[in-house]
């Protein structure tokens, strides 16, 4: 992906510019500025209309396809935006379970991966060019040798699955092969969820939490809201009792957090404790004892702190029986789940806020073991034929597996995937992977409920689907994924196909295309076909969610039990997570995603040893900000050496508040060698130190310094308010006392004065409202808005110079008072501002106040003075230094949206509140004759957002949505008292503290 | 002294009040020159007929033989782009007639071979202009007013200059050029003598937005 893309300073030197060399380039720059004005005519085009075009497509007019994202196997509904069969645009599928309509950063950025022309684009055999036919060739070859002995030097080698088609033909191919093998891998993997639930129920089953019905939830290292396969779905629910409203007291559910390393869903704690993860066993045993009433609770010098939030914590739940919720994290092991489903049962939770279902997973095997025993197979020189359907082992295995090694033991490996990566370098057939976007495919999401994926664009790169790759292991080779995973669903029991048929009326205008008119006029007498519409139309098939399972937990689990003493206080404990952005790695090569201020610490393109202020200070590292023009982006932090289980890697450390102390984390995914011209060399690589003993924390790090500096880039490195109110916030109690407590006197415009005359806003008054108390900062809508907003990336050393360019960027504080520390996120896209400092600094007249109270900016008229960037006092505009949009790479213009002009160099950009959305409802509406209806208009930030936090609509409809949140006694705007009158308006963060906690 | 010595002759003060009066003319000249050449059809390409794959004539289709405008450009009512006719369009009728004319062996290649015909583009805005024009439609513009007499031109040529000076002077007065909503698609309508009053009904019974909102920069550009 092309981050810089100016022609002629990329080949200068870094570093300093000399007098004469600046003067020569000035010289040659106006010169080049005179060429350019020649070309005064359009250029010349071609109109080339279709030989016969598809039937239902409206010439200019984008369509939506109901389609699902998978991450971690795990679905995601989604609607596709698709202009002229281009997909340009992911939006959440507001019938589908999972997301309601919402989205996350992963299925918003997948519509670039898509385009990325990093992508495998050839079949290679042994690292040549080869073709799929005689892989085909090779493979039925070889298929014939295993088939005399059963298969047993076959073996299969998948990510963990959803799908129900790709289960079944594996199972299908274990039948022809009885002796074969099928192992499953991801190193982000839910084992300790699966062992826990087999240590409490005997057996594996699928937790699903009912965040809507919790009032009192406490999170053991779990981050439900930015990982696992409910994410989305959780925090819409969770965020439903969370608002404030006037007049409206439905009470507001509280959060404890316990965790080792700070997460999205720990900022959104009330109590929120930060202890080693090693610690939380503990924490979590002393609380069942205490709850059980075990008097043999053991007091060995408890810590006070630990002390207190059990019995804070430990009254709570017991008050708010059947009604709480407790839920441990995929990093604690399998006791910490095995606690919490007994803390659920204990307190009456299960069939309120939890309930239990068959396992969503194909094949509920532990990730780990499963790869340990098929490296034993293939070093014992078992394995003849190994498949690799997806994932990257070879990067991302447990270090002490040693699996690139033991690839090559491997006669005949394959591997499918996107990328050329580290595994497909290592094995002797590379196949390119079709991405969810171009192939045919299904996934079942938290819930169980299945979706069929459907392609919106044939495969850019001749990729093949996984369903294809397996079935080219069968007799039936050459078949189609639209046929095998049609033909599924056509075998599935036919009363569920015919409830489909009920539901085919349910969407219109958002219609999904016929795969094959011809196969729709063929109805099959069952019913099948308008169920298999009905389903591509929705999005979903419907009546597939699990049914609840009862459960319960072993009688004698607890009886000798003993929680765990405190860990060696003088050891470092080292953390293993996913990173929030590139998650295992797998992204890596997604330059929106590594451009992404990551929640919390807000750093791009980088991972780091991050570790609390306190160890910082203790171990003598700096860090320090920039704070020259040009390097507010920058961080200056130390290199240290970590040494762990005798390995050692060189990493920088960066100091976040909230973290445990006497603990460090490590984020995955970075250190990348073959993940493309993104991917490939930022950060470190954390697996090197990562091993099956250690999956995701363990204790005996040593850390040493080396004396070296690095430059991280960071968006955000000053986390502090210092005492302004940019964010209002305030516990519910005082709240209940003074509800008005956001309002301040400045920020009246009725008592300010202006130089220039007023707006009168006679029609639509555009205006937003973010609720600050519902933002958990996991920025979908900084990833929506750059999706919808041919927003572009521009690389790490611009951001090292704060040049980054997200339209919406989500400002995250630390509040620290007498009882507890408060995170609070701020979501700042353009205000608006009616009085707007900007516009009247503008000496060309390139942003301009509309009739509708927009900050309009128009491009084509800016000039780059860059003096309304210098007056904005949210600096929320952004300049194109350099181009950044990459102009010239054929495949990324496809993702463009048409609607949104690209800027070049030399352009002030910023937020328009989603104008062309704006335009296209209005058009709508007028051209059907008829008044814009509240809610039509839904910006790109607001669409993504899974907690609702952003409303859009017309402030001067007192009926709309917009203006009844503005009504609220907790609106206030951002730095109101300048009296620029922001249109962008906040609800200030409320939060629900224990008030036994202020009492002690 | 002697004037031997002098660096300026006599002379000099009425060369100097030359040259600032030439040099006056020249700006004035250079602008007037400058403000010609921008409107003019070389950069508008206003009446300047492109080569095209073929001759397809207007004049015979919509003048001749009242073919709608809508038969080719579907989308014209419902979408930003008017829509260009597939080759299946032209090969309905010309399966029939003409069958063998070898002016349309570029239309029956296509159709033959699936490879679409090129058009030239006519009417070409810059990419940063967003023109919709089924609200256009809605609004009582009718398809003349900027495509100009498209039923008389033997081959499309771009009726009006299509500057951004051009459209203002609707979007500021739009009473002096918006028809009835059925006359939208006549070619042969000519405005009423009443047009101002006649005009100022329809802005107000098709919601046509006030002056301030017509010419927002946002109204065109994104």
């Amino acid at each position: 992906m092309k981050t810089r893309n100016d022609t002629y300073l990329k080949d200068l030197p870094e570093g300093f510019l000399h007098r004469r060399d600046f003067l020569r380039l000035m010289g040659a720059s106006i010169a080049l500025a005179g060429l350019s004005g020649c070309g005064l005519r359009q250029p010349v085009e071609q109109i080339v209309p279709y030989v016969s075009g598809p039937e239902d497509r409206t010439e200019g007019a984008p369509l939506f396809y109901a389609t699902a994202t998978t991450h971690g196997g795990y679905a995601l509904g989604t609607l596709v935006e698709s202009h002229e069969f281009r997909p340009t645009k992911v939006e959440g599928n507001p019938l589908h379970p999972a997301s309601l309509g919402a989205s996350d950063i992963f299925s918003q950025a997948s519509v670039l991966t898509l385009y990325d022309p990093d992508r495998s684009n050839n079949v290679l055999y042994q690292g040549q060019i080869d073709t799929y036919e005689n892989f085909l060739i090779d493979l039925r070859r070889k298929r014939g040798n295993q088939q005399t002995k059963n298969g047993s030097g076959l073996r299969i080698l998948t990510e963990n699955i959803t799908s129900p088609t790709l289960a079944s033909q594996i199972e299908g191919l274990l039948k022809d092969f009885p002796a074969a093998g099928w192992h499953q891998y991801e190193p982000v993997n839910r084992d300790n969820e699966r062992d826990g639930s087999m240590l409490a129920f005997g057996e594996a089953v699928e937790t699903i939490y009912r965040f809507d019905q919790a009032d009192v939830i406490l999170l053991l290292d779990a981050d439900p809201f930015a990982d696992g396969p409910g994410r989305v779905r959780y925090a819409r629910d969770f965020s439903k009792k969370r608002r404030v409203r006037k007049g409206i007291d439905s009470g507001m559910n509280r959060l404890y957090a316990v965790e080792s390393s700070p997460t999205v869903t720990g900022s959104m704690a009330d109590h929120r404790l930060a202890v080693r993860s090693a610690d939380i066993e503990g924490l979590a045993g002393r609380l069942l004892l205490e709850l059980t009433g075990n008097s043999s609770l053991p007091t060995s010098a408890p810590e006070t702190k630990i002390s207190e939030f059990i019995g804070l914590v430990g009254r709570d739940l017991i008050r708010n029986r059947g009604s709480s919720l407790v839920i441990a994290g995929r990093s604690q092991p399998a006791s910490v789940h095995a606690i919490a489903h007994s803390l659920n049962a204990l307190l009456g939770n299960v069939g309120n806020t939890v309930i239990y279902t068959e396992p969503v997973l194909a094949n509920t095997v532990n990730n780990v073991e499963s790869l340990r025993s098929l490296v034993a197979d293939i070093n014992a020189g078992k394995v003849e034929m190994l498949a690799i359907v997806g994932g990257n082992p070879a990067y991302d295995a447990p270090s002490d597996f040693f699996f690139s090694e033991s690839l090559s033991n491997v006669a005949w490996t394959s591997h499918l995937s996107l990328y050329e990566d580290e595994t497909s370098a290592r094995c002797s057939w590379h196949i390119p992977l079709a991405h969810e976007l171009e192939s045919w495919g299904d996934a079942r999401c938290f819930d169980g409920t299945a979706s069929i994926i459907q392609p919106l664009i044939a495969p850019l790169y001749d990729g093949r689907s996984p369903h294809e790759f397996l079935a080219a292991f069968t007799e039936n080779y050459v078949a189609t994924g639209y046929e095998i995973v049609r033909g599924y669903w056509k075998t599935q029991n036919q009363d569920a196909n015919s409830n489909n048929a009920r539901d085919t009326n349910s969407k219109t205008d958002r219609s999904s295309k016929l795969p094959d008119s011809r196969a729709n006029s063929a109805k099959a007498a069952d019913g099948f076909e308008e169920g298999w519409q009905a389903s591509l139309r929705n999005g979903l098939v419907a009546n597939t969610a699990f049914q609840t399972k009862t459960v319960s937990v072993k009688a004698d689990l607890w009886g000798q039990y003993l929680p765990p003493p405190a860990a060696d206080p003088g050891s470092i404990e080292i953390n293993f997570r996913p990173d929030p952005s590139i998650y295992d790695g797998r992204y890596s090569n997604n330059a929106w995603l590594q451009e992404l201020p990551k929640p919390l610490t807000k750093l791009t393109w980088d991972n780091a040893v991050l570790m609390s202020p306190n160890l910082a200070l203790q171990l003598g590292v700096n860090q320090e900000v920039g704070s020259t023009g040009g390097s507010h982006g920058t961080s200056i932090v130390e290199i240290v050496e970590l040494k762990f289980d005798g390995k050692t890697v060189r990493a920088p450390v960066f100091a976040v508040r909230g973290h445990a102390d006497e603990s460090v984390t490590i984020h995955l995914g970075y250190g990348r060698t073959n993940a493309g011209e993104a991917g490939s060399g930022p950060g470190f690589n954390a697996y090197a130190l990562r091993s099956s003993g250690a999956m995701w924390s363990a204790s005996g790090l040593e850390i040493t310094k080396t004396g070296e500096t690095f430059s991280l880039a960071c968006t955000q490195a000053h986390h502090s308010m210092e005492g302004r109110e940019l964010v209002r916030h305030a516990s519910l109690k005082e709240y209940k006392r003074d509800p008005t407590f956001a309002k301040r006197e400045a920020d009246d415009p009725a008592k300010q004065i202006s130089l220039y005359p007023g707006w009168t806003y006679e029609g639509h008054a555009w205006a937003m409202s973010i609720d600050t108390s519902i933002c958990n900062g996991c920025s979908a809508c900084v990833v929506a808005c750059q999706a919808e907003n041919n927003i572009p990336v521009v690389g790490k050393e611009e951001v090292l110079r704060a040049r980054e360019m997200h339209w919406i960027r989500v400002d995250t504080y630390f509040e620290d008072n007498a009882e507890n520390s408060r995170t609070l996120h701020q979501p700042v896209p353009c205000q608006h501002c009616e009085n707007a400092p900007c516009e009247i600094v503008c000496p060309v007249g390139a942003t301009t106040h509309s009739a509708e109270g927009l900050n309009e900016m128009t491009y084509n008229r800016c000039v780059g003075t860059r003096y309304c960037s210098n007056n904005c006092p949210y600096k929320v505009r952004r300049f194109n230094f350099f181009g950044y949009a990459d102009l010239e790479t054929p495949v990324a213009q496809l993702q463009r949206n048409p609607q949104v002009t690209t800027r070049s160099r030399g352009v002030m950009e910023k937020c328009t509140y989603c104008v062309q959305r704006i335009q296209y409802a209005k058009i709508n509406a007028e051209t059907e004759g008829r008044e814009l209806l509240d809610g039509e208009i839904v910006t790109a930030c607001q669409q993504a957002c899974p907690t609702e936090a952003i409303v859009f609509g017309d402030k001067n409809d007192k009926s709309s949505r917009v203006a009844k949140l503005k009504a609220e006694p907790t609106d206030y705007g951002l730095l109101a008292d300048l009296n620029t009158r922001p249109r962008t308006t906040y609800l200030a963060t409320i939060k629900n503290p224990n008030e036994d906690a202020q009492k002690e | 002294m002697g004037n031997e010595h002098r660096f300026f002759g006599p002379s000099a003060n009425e060369i100097m009040r030359l040259c600032i009066i030439f040099a006056f003319l020249a700006l004035v000249g250079g602008c007037w020159a400058l403000i010609e050449i921008f409107g003019s059809s070389y950069i508008t390409r206003q009446h300047i007929v492109q080569p095209q794959p073929m001759p397809f004539s207007h004049k015979h289709h919509v003048g001749e033989e009242g073919i709608d405008c809508r038969y080719c450009h579907t989308s014209v009512e419902r979408s930003a782009s008017a829509g260009m006719p597939e080759t299946q369009t032209c090969i309905n009728c010309h399966s029939q007639i003409y069958t063998t004319d070898p002016v349309l062996e570029p239309v029956r290649a296509s159709f033959i071979s699936g490879n679409p015909i090129q058009w030239t583009r006519v009417h070409n805005l810059p990419g940063y202009v967003y023109f919709d024009h089924s609200i256009h439609l809605s609004k009582g513009v009718g398809c003349a007013t900027c495509h100009g007499r498209v039923d008389q031109m033997n081959l499309t040529e771009q009726a009006a200059p299509l500057t951004m000076e051009w459209c203002l002077k609707c979007h500021r007065d739009p009473e002096l050029q918006i028809r009835p909503r059925d006359e939208v698609f006549n070619m042969e309508y000519k405005q009423p003598k009443d047009q101002p009053r006649l005009g100022a009904d329809l802005v107000t019974s098709y919601h046509v937005k006030d002056r301030q909102a017509l010419t927002n920069c946002s109204t065109c550009h994104r």
